[in-house]
């Protein structure tokens, strides 16, 4: 997922009956393209200039080793169970008509196979422990809950971040929903690893006022190793949206030990230069959010030990990168 | 701060507050004397008061610039058994509590015990007016369904206007003479009540002036045997002021500063108002001084602040009295309320910001005193510049200032009835509370437990604490079939408490009208001079009279929780959810857990949760609003708790929400403790559901954790105070620390003395304010960024 949506919290417990009602704003909207998105996060003020709503697309095609958003990675909708928030009542075993869930140690236990998120033990469960993470929701719908603050973003020079996940992997949606802030004259800003077809990217053209771009390593084998996928085609398009013109801000995660050495930064460094008309640089220090997110989804994967990165490194590399003739901000 | 502010800046600090017998020991003196039975109620105050002010202690400190103590020294605290006399265990409970103590010394014990309170038991104001409560007013009042605030103080939240800077108290007396010479003793039936009041204000402006006076021979005096030139200079200067103000009109900036330190002391001396009286719209009313002197050079920028920091310190040193009668966690405060209004607009709808306004900014973030407050009026017009040095004084966690919004303020005041230029010139005052400076009686009454009602509302009329039966016989909530059955109980037994306060108040306004007077206060208060009235007799041009609604967040929360649950999803039914508040949800864990984490809670801009606090509002507005009060004012409504939240929280049983019996209520119109999950601008949106327009104030209160205001941080806080303001938000008050901070302050109080949090309407040391307020404040959910 894109670097800069940090630690989106889920809050299925507290959805309310008209929650996901569209607003009246919203009327000239057909039901449309619907999505599977994993949050809606207001008062966001780091993911683009502003107060702004991040929307939170589900779905990547990254496995970034150090991903703080574990549960963007898969496009469908899946359980999850907070474990600080259990209190053991076993409700939600009573409530699971499959017997998707089970004690074992003293623990109520989801065993997937068995699970067709189906939602009753989330409804049933009294502290908010067992989610669902990721819902199906209509543009429509997701525009309703961005207009409720449109005030602030008036006010800030903000508007909406569509984040994720990588937003791109729902063209459709997201290109919907871009046009529908066109129309409100909400500023946009896509939070994206670039990682897409040329074609989407070129679809939205003339309907994302920026982009924030990850640059997560320079040297494609390196970035293979460390996100699943080599850079080739995130370093083209981000050439090719340059070359247009586009507003780009390009954001650098900081992941001692993995890209944060100073040969690595300075070919960062170089390429962003290179870019035609890009001077912004947000770098993003490691945060540890991700482990207790992996454990929630009961994941196999062993969270990566990273240390976040000392104020004094992030100036050093901020020093380095500025170097490059480059605008550099920390933390976005 | 140069030497002598920082000097009498830390005697101030350090000084521990102590009572002084020396106001009770005169005016028990005057009233054995005799003297008051042989003349009318007004003129025998005036007679008080002037015999207060003629032998009281005149105190002059070390270096003072700006002179005179409510009591004998600073922090000398005085007390007014008049209204309400202190018992010996009184004070040995705020002589012995651990927070905001005061000491009180064997010799004012002594007294105390030999003349005071055998001379005033069964005469104060407290006890006449208990003794005249109904029945049904003990028992709500005993339940804690209201508090009473006259009880131990008497009327306040007057704030003053520009008078005392263009005219002195010998041209009021001349007013008032015209006024006495004008009296139509032949077709004016109430020509002698008129006299009585305007010879009654005549000898209060004489006994002022008289003050003055003493302190400029005492500066005399100490200049005389001084042997440092400088300060005899300085003594000198005092001495000259001392005989100009506030007998005449001030003609310089300390002379400004000076008078209205004079008129303060007046107030506060003659009665213990509710709250602290105040000079409201400073920046207005010391511009023409400051510029005036600043182009002729008899005045520098340096000097200015100087004699603001010592104005500023002045405020400090004056505790707010003790009460009678109640502990710390109820009155836990050395706060007298005093909000001094910066920015706003002027009486022709300008902008209203000077340079004036800026010294003041800077003297609040200097000083770093919980006294005075300092409120900033944001008006449409006000330069974005004005917002931007708020927020910065904000983001360094002293909890001041506080951010009003004019524009609002002006049309609640048009609501309330007042024109067009009043309600510019006018502000917030004592804590969030609107009104026209110098022209209004702005009476707060007390706080009215929103949630206790809901309480007995689900028990039929019954306190559940007692068993007795102190409301009104609403009915079996088991055999309601609908929320809107709920609700509309609900609201009959909030309105049987709303009469129920209102008769009581009927009565207590009419005690102090016709047996406590404030003939000195009426000098300062427009149009009571014109009417020849008394300010407690709706002398004021305005008479507004507020019964506060608190917990609006708990309350909405609870009686959404039953909408939902109950009836909405036929989940949890009645049955139930009485029985489980009955056992404080004990056995029933899990309900309650649903009940707290899984119904949709007013501060996340969540329609649902949100309706039910627009339709308590306007319940509550609906019932109370513009109906008569005794002075020719109307009752208002406004929302705000200063620290009644703990108290009302402590009498309050479980409720549907599933918070539990004794937590604290939310307050103000802040959501419950950590039910606002969805940021800042949800709570915004959420708190502007309600119609700020068609109150008196409402008291917001957010907490940030310091990093969410660094670097760009600033900017997204002004932001986000002109957006709730455009959607006509009242108020909006910061507190920015973080809850570890908090917590290592609650393990090590001495580490952290100096660390100042907004409790409500005010700033307060957090080691100060009672552990159970601490924990609250720790509890207010931290808005975190995404």
């Amino acid at each position: 997922m894109p670097e800069g949506a940090r630690n989106p919290g889920t809050d299925a417990g507290r959805k309310s009956p008209e929650a996901s009602a569209p607003g009246s704003a919203a009327k000239d909207e057909a039901p449309g393209r619907t999505g599977i998105i994993f949050d809606i996060k207001r008062f966001a003020i780091h993911d683009g200039p502003g107060i702004r709503t991040t929307v939170f697309l589900k779905g990547c095609p990254l496995a970034c080793k150090w991903c703080h958003n574990p549960e963007s990675l898969l496009p469908q909708p899946e359980h999850a169970w907070r474990r600080d928030r259990c209190v053991r009542c076993g409700v939600c075993i009573e409530a699971c008509d499959r017997g998707a869930i089970a004690w074992e140690d003293g623990r109520p236990v989801h065993d997937p196979a068995r699970c067709v998120l189906c939602g009753q033990c989330v409804q049933a469960c009294p502290t908010g422990a067992r989610e669902i993470i990721g819902r199906r929701a209509s543009a429509a719908q997701i525009m309703a809950e961005v207009e409720r603050d449109i005030i602030f973003y008036d006010e800030s020079g903000g508007g909406v971040t569509f984040s994720g996940g990588e937003p791109l992997m729902q063209p459709a949606l997201l290109g919907e929903l871009l046009a529908a802030c066109r129309r409100r004259q909400i500023h946009t800003a896509v939070d994206t690893t670039c990682h897409a077809p040329w074609d989407v990217l070129e679809s939205l053209r003339g309907s994302v006022d920026l982009y924030l771009c990850d640059i997560k390593h320079a040297d494609s084998a390196a970035h293979e190793r460390l996100t699943g996928v080599g850079n080739a085609l995130i370093l083209e398009n981000l050439r090719k949206l340059a070359h247009l013109g586009e507003r780009i801000t390009v954001r650098v995660p900081v992941i001692p030990g993995l890209n944060d050495d100073e040969a690595n930064v300075a070919a960062t460094g170089r390429l962003i230069s290179s870019l035609d008309g890009v001077t912004d640089v947000d770098i993003l220090p490691y945060n540890e959010g991700g482990r207790s997110k992996l454990a929630r989804l009961a994941r196999d994967e062993e969270p990566p030990d990273i240390k976040a990165p000392s104020p004094e490194h992030m100036a050093a590399i901020a020093q380095q990168l500025a170097a490059f003739g480059l605008t550099v901000k920390t933390g976005g | 701060m140069n030497e002598r502010v920082t000097h009498l800046r830390t005697q101030s600090v350090e000084t521990k507050p102590y009572i002084s017998s020396e106001r009770a020991e005169l005016i028990t003196a005057f009233y054995k004397s005799g003297e008051i039975e042989k003349v009318s109620v007004p003129v025998g105050r005036a007679l008080a008061f002037r015999y207060l002010m003629e032998h009281r202690t005149i105190s002059i400190g070390e270096g003072e610039l700006i002179v005179g103590e409510r009591g004998p020294a600073p922090k000398a605290t005085p007390t007014y058994p008049e209204l309400c006399c202190h018992s010996l265990q009184d004070f040995e409970i705020m002589a012995t509590r651990e927070r905001t103590p005061f000491q009180v010394s064997d010799q004012v014990r002594r007294v105390y015990a030999e003349e005071i309170i055998p001379f005033w038991s069964g005469r104060t104001i407290r006890e006449r007016l208990f003794g005249a409560m109904a029945d049904g007013w003990h028992q709500a009042f005993e339940a804690g369904v209201f508090t009473e605030f006259m009880e131990q103080r008497a009327f306040g939240h007057a704030i003053l206007d520009d008078k005392i800077y263009r005219h002195g108290f010998l041209d009021f007396k001349e007013r008032i003479a015209a006024h006495r010479r004008r009296l139509d003793t032949l077709n004016d039936p109430r020509a002698f009540d008129k006299d009585e009041e305007l010879r009654a204000m005549a000898i209060c402006a004489d006994a002022i002036i008289l003050l003055a006076e003493r302190y400029a021979a005492v500066a005399r005096e100490l200049a005389e045997t001084e042997t440092d030139p400088a300060r005899k200079a300085e003594l000198l200067t005092i001495a000259e002021v001392c005989s100009r103000v506030p007998a005449h009109a001030p003609r310089t900036f300390h002379e400004a500063l000076q008078a209205y330190w004079f008129a303060h002391l007046g107030v506060i001396t003659e009665l213990n108002t509710w709250d602290s009286f105040n000079p409201g719209r400073l920046d207005q009313h010391l511009h023409p001084f400051y510029a005036g002197e600043t182009a002729h050079g008899t005045l520098t920028r340096d000097q200015a602040v100087e004699l603001l920091e010592c104005f500023w310190i002045k405020f400090n040193s004056q505790p707010a009295p003790p009460k009678v009668g109640i502990t710390e966690e109820q009155s836990g405060t050395y706060q007298d309320f005093a909000l001094i209004n910066v920015g706003g607009v002027k009486a022709d709808g300008a902008d209203a910001i000077n340079e004036v306004s800026y010294l003041i900014l800077d003297v609040v973030r200097q000083m770093q005193l919980i006294q005075p407050s300092a409120a900033v009026q944001l008006s449409k017009k006000s330069p974005d510049r004005l917002l931007a040095r708020a927020c910065e004084i904000i983001r360094t966690g002293l909890g001041q200032p506080s951010m009003f919004n004019t524009d609002t303020i002006i049309k609640e005041m048009l609501h309330d009835g007042k024109s067009l230029a009043d309600a510019r010139c006018g502000g917030p005052s004592g804590c969030v509370t609107v009104s026209a400076f110098g022209k209004e009686s702005c009476t707060l009454t007390g706080y009215m437990n929103w949630p206790k009602i809901l309480e007995v509302t689900c028990c039929g009329g019954v306190d559940p604490n007692s068993g007795r039966e102190i409301g009104h016989a609403t009915g079996d909530p088991r055999t309601f079939g609908s929320f809107e059955q709920f609700f509309e109980a609900f609201r009959r037994q909030l309105e049987y408490f709303v009469d129920v306060k209102i008769a009581g108040n009927n009565f207590i306004e009419r005690l102090y009208a016709t047996s406590m007077p404030a003939p000195y206060m009426s000098i300062l208060m427009d149009d009571c001079i014109e009417k020849g009235r008394d300010y407690h007799n709706g002398g004021a041009r305005y008479n507004p009279t507020y019964i506060q609604g608190v917990g609006l967040g708990t309350l909405t929360d609870a009686l959404t929780a039953v909408r939902y649950h109950v009836y909405d999803r036929g989940t949890v039914s009645m049955d139930e959810l009485l029985q489980a508040m009955r056992a404080n949800f004990d056995g029933h864990e899990n309900l309650r857990r649903t009940l707290a984490h899984k119904t949709p809670a007013y501060g996340n801009d969540d329609d649902y949760a949100d309706e039910t606090a627009e339709r308590i509002f306007n319940a509550y507005f609906d019932m109370l609003d513009g109906r008569p009060n005794t002075k020719g004012g109307a009752y208002r409504v406004n929302l705000l708790p200063t620290t009644v939240h703990i108290y009302f929280g402590a009498v309050t049983g479980a409720l549907p929400n599933g918070r539990c019996a004794g937590v604290p209520l939310s307050e103000g119109i802040s959501p419950s403790q950590g039910a606002d999950l969805k940021g800042p601008t949800a709570v915004f949106k959420s708190a502007a559901r309600i119609d700020h327009a068609r109150t008196g104030g409402t008291l917001l209160n957010m907490k940030f954790s310091p990093q969410v205001l660094a670097g760009d941080g600033i900017i997204h806080l002004a932001a986000l105070i002109r957006s709730y303001f455009r959607l006509d938000g009242h108020h909006v008050q910061f507190n920015v620390v973080d809850a570890d901070t908090l917590r290592a302050a609650q393990e090590d109080p001495e580490a952290y003395r100096n660390l100042i949090v907004r409790v409500a309407g005010y700033s307060d040391y957090f080691v100060d304010v009672g552990r159970r307020l601490q924990d609250e404040i720790i509890s207010r959910t931290e808005q975190q960024t995404a």
